[in-house]
């Protein structure tokens, strides 16, 4: 399948979908990790894709959301943020909002 | 590869003429950056917008010769 549709389907068959270095239980980065931690401690349901298991994925995503860098965060299909937004929003209690709002928690 | 934190502050000031840069190097390295940024091209935009027009300023060089620059905006 070509990236950009293959991307496509994971967010819209995933309300909360995190684009990491790693997976949840075992992040690979530092800013992956803040961004899963903050999601786990929210107690939200998410898909973590492991883009170091997918060459091809892991650059579509950049094109994709014109952003250069990983983890990238959707929920409901839109692109919430990288690890600065994520964390920003999350102290500020505007995530918390966001995914209420969504129903997601 | 490693960026200096003035060549830094001159690829964001090149896009970004009004911008306020305060830039930490976290570890010492010349790899891991904290910046702080405002400017008035930053209001009235999204979180997202902002973040966008710093990356655009360092021309490609985020996730490449630039490894772990966090960013904080606001406008003025």
């Amino acid at each position: 399948m070509d990236a950009k549709l293959e991307i496509k389907n994971i967010i819209t068959t995933n309300e909360v979908c995190l684009f990491m270095k790693g997976v949840p239980e075992a992040p690979q980065c530092g800013f992956s990790m803040a961004v899963s931690n903050i999601l786990k401690h929210l107690n939200v349901n998410f898909k973590g894709v492991n883009v170091l298991e997918n060459e091809e994925i892991r650059n579509a995503i950049k094109v994709y959301s014109d952003w250069p860098t990983i983890p990238q965060l959707y929920i409901k299909g839109e692109f919430v943020g990288g690890c600065d937004i994520i964390k920003e929003m999350y102290e500020k209690g505007e995530l918390k909002e966001l995914l209420k709002t969504k129903n997601l928690i | 590869m490693a960026l200096p934190i003035e060549e830094i502050k001159k690829l964001i000031s090149s896009s970004i003429p009004d911008a306020t840069i305060e830039i930490e190097d976290l570890k010492g390295d010349s790899n891991h950056y904290a910046a702080k940024i405002s400017s008035k091209l930053f209001n009235g935009i999204s979180k997202i917008e902002q973040h966008k027009l710093v990356y655009k300023s360092l021309q490609g060089k985020m996730g490449k010769e630039l490894h772990a620059l966090s960013i904080t905006t606001e406008g003025k």
